[in-house]
């Protein structure tokens, strides 16, 4: 059981949990992610650690809601408890100075994003991040990504803020301005596969972070596997980070769909 | 006194001499072996309860009255924890069932369990006079075991080991699967601070997230972690020894021992074209959704994929433990893929033969080569090599070999891979100096238990790379005497 001491809304639909995690707050380091619960019932579901605070004990999550699971846990409040909660789990994020990083980041990508931008910038690299969104309303974590940003270039579809267009619109502008030594990238499948053919063209050396369907997060059941330059991986071990280049996202896009008719059940579900 | 000697003594107190005299020989090899009570196949392929029901005392003690209380019993050198067979089933013959559950507990930790579980027809019953000499139906010695292990507990007079004064060392165990139960209870009871930590949110290892309700019913295990908790063992889940808290940690906190009993959790694949489309996965997975995560059960939030056509592929426990599953969880067609015949199942014959009559069919000297998808990247047909018997291999089974051209394809909706385990490598990779063998597994001594570090001993399936639940607690119980030992010089 884990307590929650704060929450934050960053908009409608993304929300920030302060919990207590003495031992994982010690122990994780950047790119790590935790797996939680939420009632007796709960599905098992992974989240990155946004940031820790191992004075005060506590780890930060950032959620976005997209389903049953992430509505439920972002109704609880501050006092409440989660079930269970079990990390740190993953590869940390392999952080070296290598000179200019984009950090090009989508959706649920964005918190996962927050503590690798801040670990590139802390290693002393020019940090670029590059944020994308439909619309104005869903374009989060911006002035967090500002403090460990050298840039920040907010994306959007429809125009509404910064500039119009999508995200690989915004790293195309920026590989073709200034020399670029790494991008990484982390977002909805379809995204990740686009900027990954576009750095392969313009052959910059591109992560991507996988978010995978989990169930243990242990490399116990091999739910979240997918073939990366022709070999089966498990991320919740090997990854979650790989080489784009090398990821087959046609796969990964078809997997994220297996349970799709039985999330809108759960969706309809009541969360309370 | 040797343990022979103490067989010999036990066996010449009187209340044994006077049973054996009290019925002749060839009365007690006429009785026929006894039958299991089990739910009607037809009625339990639709729920989840036990299948086997148990035996009535007046049956567990007419069974038990086939024993022929041998001077050399060939049955305990069978069992891998060498339970006195004879004199726990010689008390169910006398109607002492307290007596026979304790004389179980000398040496077993978890008797329900193992009395349910065991490949009773590979170990002690494999070695009974019955089988050897006679050519009978062996003494039913699993049956006997769980009835006097069930009869101890639903008479609410359990007992709870007698626990050794405090001595005040702490002892950390990684992993609750029967390694580690086993294990954390003789230290508890020779008065050690055991703290048992858990990765994941349920205790039990296999036991709970692997083997099935139908099979090993949860309650059965909850009540000897119970038992362990009330002999002052700590238990801590969410704890992953290797991420949440490093081996270093464990000694900064002044642990003296370490048992790892991490068991080898990690699914195998056999990487074959199609293999990561929709609906094909491991058993360990399929297993996990159903079991840990009460996936078919409607208010569970964690989903599960519910097929029509179900092929698992693989011969052994985890096989037919899925296999029986899916036929619970409603599909039509559940099929056991085997590459080699029935024979060479490593299975136990008890669950072939139930999972035969709820209808599974079995389809051996079958190989899949190929899964087939649809646009949505749903499996959807399955190419099978068919198969014949060879050579023996190694392991001295006749190893299949390719019928060339002979390849079939067959409509699935659902595929389950059950062709083993490896071990768990989290605790291996995190523990710098642990000798560790080509396979992954913890290289021990295999007198005592022990790694290539000194103080931390090692069991079960992370040792063996993946055995038995007898084997797991025989291991941990090993351990814990060379631990004392250890911690005493
Ligand atoms: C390593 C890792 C780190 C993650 N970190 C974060 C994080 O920091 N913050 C955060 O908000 N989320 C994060 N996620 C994603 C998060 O786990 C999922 O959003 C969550 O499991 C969804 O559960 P649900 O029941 O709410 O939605 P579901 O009902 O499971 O899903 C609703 C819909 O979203 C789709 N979907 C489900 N999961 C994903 C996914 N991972 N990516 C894209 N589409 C998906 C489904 O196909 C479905 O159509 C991470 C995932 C992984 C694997
Ligand atoms: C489906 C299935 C059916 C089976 N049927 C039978 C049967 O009928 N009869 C039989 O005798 N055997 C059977 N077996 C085999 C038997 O269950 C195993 O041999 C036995 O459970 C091994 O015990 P163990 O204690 O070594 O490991 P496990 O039971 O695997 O337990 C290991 C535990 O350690 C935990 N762990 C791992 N790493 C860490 C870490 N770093 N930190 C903390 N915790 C950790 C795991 O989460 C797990 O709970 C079956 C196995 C399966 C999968
Ligand atoms: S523990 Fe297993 S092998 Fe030993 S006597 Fe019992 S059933 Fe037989
Ligand atoms: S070998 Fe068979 S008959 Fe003899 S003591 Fe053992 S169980 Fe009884
Ligand atoms: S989530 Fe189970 S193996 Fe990765």
């Amino acid at each position: 059981m884990n307590k929650i001491i704060r929450k934050e809304y960053f908009s409608e639909n993304v929300v920030a949990l302060e919990v207590e995690a003495p031992l994982i707050a010690r122990s994780r380091k950047p790119g790590n992610f935790i797996i939680l619960r939420v009632g007796e019932l709960g599905e098992r579901i992974p989240l990155t650690i946004a940031s820790a605070d191992k004075e005060k004990g506590t780890i930060t999550l950032v959620i976005q809601k997209i389903g049953h699971s992430s509505c439920k846990l972002c109704e609880l409040n501050e006092g409440d408890y989660i079930t269970d909660l079990v990390g740190p789990l993953g590869k940390p994020t392999h952080i070296e100075k290598v000179g200019t990083v984009i950090c090009a980041g989508g959706g649920v990508g964005v918190a996962p994003m927050l503590p690798i931008a801040e670990a590139y910038k802390k290693a002393g690299n020019r940090v670029i991040t590059v944020l994308a969104a439909r619309t104005k309303d869903l374009v989060i974590l911006e002035d967090k990504m500002r403090e460990f940003s050298d840039e920040v270039v907010v994306m959007t579809d429809d125009g509404s803020y910064g500039k119009k267009g999508l995200i690989i619109n915004g790293v195309e502008e920026i590989i073709n301005r200034e020399k670029v030594d790494l991008v990484v990238t982390i977002g909805p499948a379809i995204m990740m596969k686009f900027v990954s053919l576009l750095t392969k063209k313009y052959n910059v050396p591109t992560v991507a972070s996988l978010n995978t369907i989990m169930v243990d997060g242990t490399g116990m059941c091999g739910a979240c596997r997918i073939t990366v330059g022709g070999k089966t991986r498990f991320v919740c071990v090997d990854g979650p980070e790989f080489d784009a280049h090398e990821v087959n996202f046609d796969e990964m896009l078809m997997r994220l769909g297996a349970y799709k008719e039985e999330e809108q059940v759960e969706k309809n579900k009541p969360t309370h | 006194m040797t343990k022979e000697e103490i067989l010999k003594a036990e066996r010449d107190e009187t209340w044994r001499e006077e049973l054996r005299k009290g019925k002749k020989a060839k009365e007690r090899t006429d009785l026929q072996r006894v039958k299991m009570h089990e739910q009607d196949p037809e009625i339990r392929s639709h729920n989840n309860k036990e299948v086997n029901l148990g035996l009535t005392l007046e049956e567990a003690m007419t069974e038990a009255q086939r024993c022929l209380d041998c001077p050399n019993p060939g049955c305990i050198t069978g069992c891998p924890v060498e339970i006195n067979i004879p004199k726990f089933v010689k008390n169910i013959e006398r109607g002492e069932i307290l007596e026979a559950a304790k004389a179980l507990k000398e040496t077993s930790a978890l008797p329900a369990v193992c009395g349910r579980v065991c490949p009773q027809e590979k170990q002690c019953e494999s070695q009974c006079i019955y089988t050897k000499k006679l050519g009978k139906e062996s003494v039913a010695i699993g049956y006997l075991e769980r009835f006097a292990a069930d009869y101890e507990r639903e008479s609410g007079k359990m007992s709870v080991p007698a626990v050794a004064p405090a001595n005040g060392l702490k002892i950390a165990v990684i992993g609750s699967g029967p390694a580690g139960l086993s294990f954390a209870g003789d230290m508890a009871k020779m008065g050690y601070d055991v703290t048992v930590f858990e990765a994941l949110h349920q205790i039990g290892g296999v036991l709970k997230y692997g083997i099935p309700e139908f099979r090993l019913p949860n309650h059965i295990v909850d009540v000897e972690i119970e038992n362990l908790k009330s002999m002052g063992v700590k238990f801590f889940t969410n704890c992953i020894v290797g991420k949440t808290i490093s081996y270093d940690d464990l000694k900064e906190e002044d642990f003296k021992g370490i048992f790892v009993g991490s068991g080898a959790g990690l699914p195998r694949f056999m990487d074959i074209p199609g293999e990561n489309l929709i609906g094909v996965m491991s058993s360990n997975e399929y297993l996990t959704r159903v079991n840990l995560m009460d996936a078919a059960n409607p208010a569970s939030d964690t989903p599960v994929l519910i097929g029509k056509n179900v092929a698992i592929i693989g011969g052994g426990n985890t096989a037919m433990d899925s296999v029986r599953t899916a036929r619970r969880l409603g599909a039509e067609r559940a099929m056991i893929v085997y590459r080699r015949s029935e024979e060479e199942m490593p299975a136990r014959i008890e669950e072939v033969k139930h999972a035969k009559e709820e209808g599974v069919e079995f389809m051996t000297l079958h190989n899949p080569i190929e899964y087939i998808g649809d646009e949505k990247g749903h499996v959807r047909q399955m190419r099978l090599q068919k198969m014949a018997l060879g050579e023996p291999d190694a392991s001295g089974r006749r190893s299949p070999v390719e019928i060339p051209g002979a390849i079939e394809t067959i409509d699935v909706d659902e595929v389950i891979v059950s062709i083993g385990v490896s071990p768990n490598p989290l605790v291996p990779e995190n523990i710098q100096g642990l000798n560790i063998s080509r396979k992954g597994t913890i290289i021990v001594n295999e007198d005592s238990m022990s790694s290539s570090i000194p103080g931390v001993y090692a069991g079960g399936d992370i040792v063996r790379g993946g055995a038995t639940v007898i084997l797991a607690m025989g291991d941990g119980r090993k351990a814990a005497a060379s631990m004392d030992e250890y911690l005493h010089q």
